[in-house]
């Protein structure tokens, strides 16, 4: 016992780094890639976020209504840009004291019914009707529209209203709380700014005629715009420990080899690809923490090795590893019904088909395989079924037998022949037979 | 009408007509005879007498005297009226002309024009006492009773004047007349049908020797009439059904003491007490009217509490206690901010505090004085609160039946809360609880009763009850808000849309159009419907505010007959049906169910009206009331067809054939053929309307300003988004000039903002797409040039991007990422996908066109 305590001290003096240093760097970078709403910076973003705090200041500060879509692919760092630009809001007094914020959600208020009771506790409106929970939704609608028609611009409270996900609220019933909260924005009522978050392009069109009359038409993009370089300087961003880190000497070092790991050709291609594939930063978060997770007190600086074998696990397909995990009988299936899909060109098939061609296998070319029987083939059928390797075009009925039920493969070829270098101790003749239909005649 | 309700109250001619005009078709006639079955009497009321008529809210019968009576050619018994006003009915802020306390008995002498003095006879209620009066003169304390008002102004609609001496010197002969004519009523109540109930009441009068218990009962009788007299009657009027086996069951069910043949109304059990008054009271001479001794009654009980509480002298608390009576019985449905409102009056609130303090003194005077017979007279005091609750509970039945009837979602809270306030309004029931409480062991039973048939009711101790017309309100900002600092600010301030000019450019020919309609309509005081049409954003809800805005000027100034205006919107209800009962409550400030709403409201236009003035109503977005049987639409058009409704409707909405595409031909014709319709602004009006309100401010320059109007009437008119195009440029103008130098909104600001607001954001995407999202564009594309067809499946596409990889030499992706950059290129709705568990085989489309990709995708 205390002679391996003494090893790993031994250890620990040798490399220089203590456990708590390096459990420290995994909390920070963990909570900077997983907390995606309290970012610390936001990347090519200064127009927008100008134009966004330039917008919601001049609701509390004038009380001037008004209304904003922010659109932007899923990633692209739309409630960041919104939370930022709020926690900046927040430090003037001012606004501190005078803004009123209601923050909806598509995916939770499902309907307009709930989304107006939550309005009105968010702004905490039912305490003016006592403990009452108060009645109808039609009753709801306007007691709201009452209490909002009551302000005027100069000496109400401003009130921001962010809707998140807002394309969802667009499918409500005749669009009523847009319409209302739109007009509300364009009449002289209590000053409100109406804020959508949202990742459809196609938002406007799906806005009524009379809505999308009163909306102002401001809209926010954010497009991920930035170039290779600037993803590669975000990747350093990401990885370095902050100035305040206790160990600084630690913090030094990490943030040289951070600094030194894109000059490796093989960290480079990795990124490039990533790069290529999606700019989504959430996706390059994702990446670094499988990376991250890696970091030990023996292995205490991210490799180039490291990031390699992350982006390997980031990229992996996941129908060719299931299909690691098959049996031979179920690899043989699979390929007898690859060989079907190239004989009818993706036509659906059912089992008989596939058992028949498996049978014309057994016969003429296996000589490893067992020749297993009806039941025993049709219950590794099922099994595919249930993986969702093999789909039914059409549900099970009472009316058609299991064995005719037509089918789909869902894998392509290419993922069957990488799947197939990949198994283990696949038999030859088995190979042979996948690689070419024809080869057994 | 229908035939049950007629059978309860007929109305049918006192004597022959007097004189007949063969042209017109009509005759006269001298009285009326009013028979109630239900109640057995008969009433007779002759010209010149004074009458309640049915008001627009139930609780608030109107006051008026009756000069004519005749029956039309259709066989409608009409009569004329010159009314009274009651002083709720005149508006606040002409109150303070009075300069004096105005008690509740007292009406105006109504001289305001616009008023229609015809009604329907079916409107009369009863007759009562108007006592004409100097203006210098007190109001009679002895004569004070529930159905006598007094009069001592005019009131015609700008200013109070005294009676002049002739109009004075006919009232008081018409009231003179009232008195020498014996009134015909009488009550026929069958004993063998109350019997059960008399001998209880009998057990009363025995033990009711001393004034004080008359005073209980007395009080309990009193808000029974006060619950019964109009609200029943209305009630009875409207819900026709009220006596549907279910209620009656309920009814069987609460009252287990009655016999199950008595049908126990309100008006049985106040005839019952009426009697119960007459037997109890062997001090008051015997008097032919009723009614006088009743009240004679009712101004007696004073003497009682005084014998109470020796600090207060006599004539104060039976001022009280008259003026405690007055505030309920002529405002039986006052709320608690109505009384708040009062208390204002200096005078008032002291009349609310000693009421408060009498109802303390009262509640504690079981317990105070130990009579002998207190427990018996306890007995038949919660008997007799009993009975008031079952009438209560049959009021109750009979509203939450008609809502159980009605299928809409409408909750009934409303109605409840109303119940509950008038039950709070209500004294008894305080002290009856007060008194339960008090003496446990009298009434356990009652109590249990009580509490078990009316748990809403009785509210919970401690619980602050907060008034229902409490109105919400956002709270106040802390700091006042900032006056626009410069010449930008300013002119963004002017040209956001809220910010409504006086007059509206480029709209004064459909103004005037609608203006004149309306007016016309209101001279004449009839009723019409106009449709206005046109795009979002043309100005037509903004023209008709400010139509009736100055309409509503002229109705001040006199020039035109003042009129009542509503407006609701279809898109700020929840359901079509909701329109009636916002109607309903910003006409007369009822909340009821949809249902309900709709038969009051079809009353209220139907009847030949009872004073009402003309009613402007304002449907803004029109399409959304339909339903599919469309009858809120069929009803809304119907009610101006109406002789009497008096009712303009101006119906707003987008599409200018809206009656012939989507509404049937019956609803259509209803709305006649007065149509309107708002061109899109052309660019010169917009560049006027940006101009004048901008009014001489140097922040445009002018052909900023052409530019933009341009723009915008090229696209759509929609002058909303022409001001927030300029707003916008405000913006950018100032984004751009950091430095404090003045700069106007140039030509290049307009087209920056312009490009911001209508760019399409597809190119721009992809151009910001990653690599492989463009290489799959570009499969997708290849994919539908191979196959000819503008559809395709992943697992097609793929095979086209793989393809495509290996001639650009880069590493291809797997099937997990190919589907994981279809679907982010499907949630941005670049492409149109399926449903992702067909995986490789879900369908493909592009959303925009394949030139625009091309187009997007070549420039790099």
């Amino acid at each position: 016992m205390k002679a391996s305590a003494m090893s790993k001290r031994k250890l620990k003096e040798s490399s220089g780094v203590s456990g708590e240093c390096i459990s420290q760097v995994q909390k920070i970078l963990r909570e900077r890639f997983c907390h995606h709403y309290a970012p610390e910076k936001l990347f090519g973003l200064d127009h927008q976020y100008r134009h966004l705090l330039e917008l919601l200041k001049r609701t509390t500060v004038h009380g001037e209504s008004n209304s904003a879509l922010v659109i932007g692919p899923r990633g692209s760092g739309k409630t960041a840009l919104l939370n930022w630009v709020l926690k900046e809001l927040r430090k003037m007094k001012q606004v501190r004291e005078n803004l009123l914020e209601v923050h909806l959600n598509g995916l939770l208020q499902t309907n307009d019914k709930v989304a107006l009771k939550e309005i009105t506790r968010q702004l905490q409106l039912e305490n003016v009707i006592g403990d009452k929970v108060f009645g109808s939704f039609a009753e709801n609608l306007a007691f709201l529209l009452e209490a909002l028609r009551k302000g005027d611009r100069t000496s109400s409270c401003p009130v921001l209203f962010i809707l998140d996900e807002f394309d969802l609220f667009v499918h409500h019933k005749n669009q009523t709380l847009l319409y209302n909260l739109f007009d509300i924005s364009q009449s002289a009522q209590t000053p409100v700014t109406v804020i959508g978050l949202t990742c459809r392009q196609d938002i406007l069109e799906l806005l009524e005629k009379r809505v999308k009359s009163r909306f102002s038409h401001r809209q926010i993009y954010l497009m991920n715009s930035f170039d290779f370089k600037q993803y590669v300087k975000i990747f350093k961003e990401q990885l370095s420990l902050p100035a305040e880190f206790p160990d600084e000497s630690f913090a030094q070092r990490w943030n040289n080899n951070v600094q030194r790991l894109p000059e490796d050709k093989t960290v480079q291609d990795m990124l490039q690809n990533l790069f290529h594939y999606t700019k989504d930063l959430r996706s390059l978060q994702l990446l670094l923490m499988l990376a991250v997770s890696n970091v030990t007190v023996h292995h205490p600086f991210i490799t180039a090795s490291d990031l390699q074998e992350a982006s390997r696990q980031h990229r992996m397909d996941s129908r060719a590893n299931i299909v690691h995990g098959l049996s031979v009988l179920e690899i043989c299936l699979i390929i007898a019904m690859k060989h079907l899909n190239d004989v009818y060109e993706g036509e659906p098939f059912n089992f008989q088909m596939v058992y028949n061609e498996f049978q014309k296998f057994i016969q003429r070319k296996a000589h490893s395989m067992y020749n297993f029987e009806k039941p025993v083939v049709m219950k590794a059928f099922e099994h595919l079924i249930q993986l969702e390797l093999v789909k039914p075009i059409e549900r099970p009925s009472v009316r058609t037998q299991r064995e005719y039920l037509l089918m789909n493969l869902l894998l392509d070829n290419n993922q069957i022949m990488d799947a197939l270098q990949a198994y283990p101790n696949c038999p030859t003749d088995v190979k042979q037979w996948a690689a070419s239909s024809l080869s057994w005649l | 009408m229908n035939t049950r309700q007629q059978s309860k109250i007929t109305y049918s001619w006192y004597g022959k007509p007097m004189s007949s005009d063969r042209k017109l078709r009509t005759s006269q006639y001298k009285g009326i005879l009013i028979t109630s079955e239900r109640s057995r009497t008969e009433t007779c009321i002759q010209l010149g007498n004074f009458i309640l008529v049915e008001g627009e809210n139930a609780d608030q019968p109107f006051v008026a005297q009756l000069l004519d009576l005749y029956e039309d050619g259709a066989q409608q018994k009409h009569a004329v009226v010159q009314w009274f006003s009651h002083i709720t009915e005149i508006p606040q802020n002409k109150r303070k002309l009075l300069k004096r306390e105005i008690s509740p008995q007292e009406v105006f002498f109504d001289q305001v024009p616009g008023y229609d003095t015809d009604i329907a006879v079916e409107t009369i209620i009863k007759s009562i006492m108007v006592i004409p009066l100097r203006l210098g003169e007190e109001l009679p304390v002895m004569l004070n009773k529930e159905q006598t008002f007094y009069v001592k102004q005019s009131w015609d609609g700008k200013c109070f004047k005294a009676l002049s001496p002739d109009t004075f010197s006919k009232l008081k002969e018409a009231r003179k007349k009232e008195g020498g004519i014996p009134k015909s009523s009488n009550s026929l109540i069958p004993s063998d049908i109350i019997s059960p109930l008399k001998k209880e009441t009998e057990n009363v009068v025995r033990s009711t020797t001393k004034p004080k218990n008359v005073e209980l009962e007395i009080e309990s009788k009193h808000s029974a009439s006060k619950s019964s007299l109009a609200k029943e009657r209305h009630s009875q009027r409207v819900a026709n059904d009220i006596k549907t086996p279910t209620a009656r069951k309920k009814l069987q069910l609460n009252s287990p003491i009655r016999s199950p043949k008595g049908r126990l109304l309100g008006s049985e059990v106040l005839e019952l007490l009426d009697d119960l008054c007459d037997a109890v009271a062997p001090l008051e001479p015997s008097a032919t009217k009723r009614r006088v001794k009743f009240t004679g009654i009712l101004g007696s009980p004073p003497k009682i509490p005084c014998a109470n509480d020796k600090s207060k002298s006599v004539l104060d608390s039976a001022e009280d206690w008259q003026r405690f009576k007055d505030t309920i019985q002529l405002s039986p449905h006052s709320k608690v901010s109505d009384s708040n409102e009062k208390a204002k009056n200096l005078n008032k609130k002291d009349d609310t505090i000693s009421l408060i303090g009498y109802q303390k003194r009262r509640s504690q005077s079981p317990v105070l004085s130990p009579y002998s017979r207190r427990m018996c007279v306890q007995k038949t005091n919660t008997r007799i609160a009993e009975q008031v609750s079952i009438l209560n509970a049959l009021e109750l039945n009979q509203e939450e039946d008609f809502l159980s009837s009605s299928d809409s979602s409408y909750s009934s809270s409303s109605e409840e809360e109303e119940e509950k306030d008038d039950v709070l309004c209500t004294p008894e029931k305080k002290t009856k609880s007060s008194r339960i409480l008090s003496t446990p062991k009298s009434s356990r039973k009652s109590s249990v009763h009580t509490s078990a048939k009316t748990p809403k009711k009785t509210p919970l101790p401690g619980t602050p009850k907060t008034p229902r017309n409490a109105t919400p309100e956002i709270p106040r900002r802390n700091h006042a808000a900032q006056k626009p600092a410069s010449i930008l600010e300013e002119a963004r301030l002017r040209l956001h849309v809220s910010a409504v000019p006086e007059s509206l450019p480029c709209r004064e020919e459909e103004f005037q159009d609608i203006y004149n309609f309306v007016e016309s309509k209101l001279i004449d005081g009839t009723g019409g419907c106009m449709y206005i049409s046109g795009v979002p954003g043309t100005g037509k809800t903004a023209t008709v505010h400010e139509v009736i805005s100055c309409l509503q000027q002229a109705a001040e100034n006199d020039d035109l007959p003042s009129f009542q205006f509503v407006e609701i919107n279809g898109m700020k209800l929840t359901d079509p049906h909701q329109a009636y009962v916002q109607i309903l409550e910003l006409l007369t400030g009822q909340k009821v169910t949809a249902t309900h709403a709709a038969v009051l409201l079809a009353k209220l236009f139907n009847t030949p009206g009872p004073k009402r003035k003309t009613t402007v109503l304002v449907v803004d977005e029109l399409d959304l009331l339909w339903t599919r049987k469309q009858n809120v639409m069929y009803n809304l058009f119907d009610w101006p067809t109406q002789k009497h409704s008096k009712l303009i409707i101006l119906a707003i909405a987008n599409t200018m054939d809206l009656p012939e595409r989507i509404m049937m031909n019956r609803v259509a014709s209803r709305l006649g053929l007065t149509r309107m319709s708002f061109q899109p602004y052309t660019y010169k009006q917009l560049q006027q309307i940006i101009s004048s309100r901008l009014n001489g401010m140097k922040a445009f320059e002018e052909d900023a300003i052409q530019l933009v109007s341009r723009k915008v009437a090229a696209l759509s008119g929609d002058a909303r988004r022409c001001l927030d195009i300029c707003r916008r440029a405000t913006e950018i103008c100032e984004f751009a000039s950091q430095k404090r130098t003045p700069e106007i909104v140039r030509m290049a600001h307009i087209t920056e903002a312009i490009d911001e607001m209508f760019s399409s954001p597809y190119i721009n995407a992809i151009r910001n797409a990653s690599l492989h999202e463009q290489i799959f564009l570009k499969a997708i594309l290849a994919e539908f040039r191979r196959a000819g067809v503008e559809e395709a499946t992943v697992q097609q596409v793929y095979r086209q991007h793989i393809a495509l990889c290996r001639i650009e030499g880069m590493q291809s992706p797997t099937i997990s990422e190919i589907m994981a950059i279809c679907s982010r290129l499907g949630a941005c709705r670049l492409l149109l996908v399926e449903s992702s568990n067909k995986y490789l085989h879900m369908q493909v489309r592009l959303n925009i066109s394949q030139d625009d990709v091309m187009y997007a995708l070549k420039e790099e």
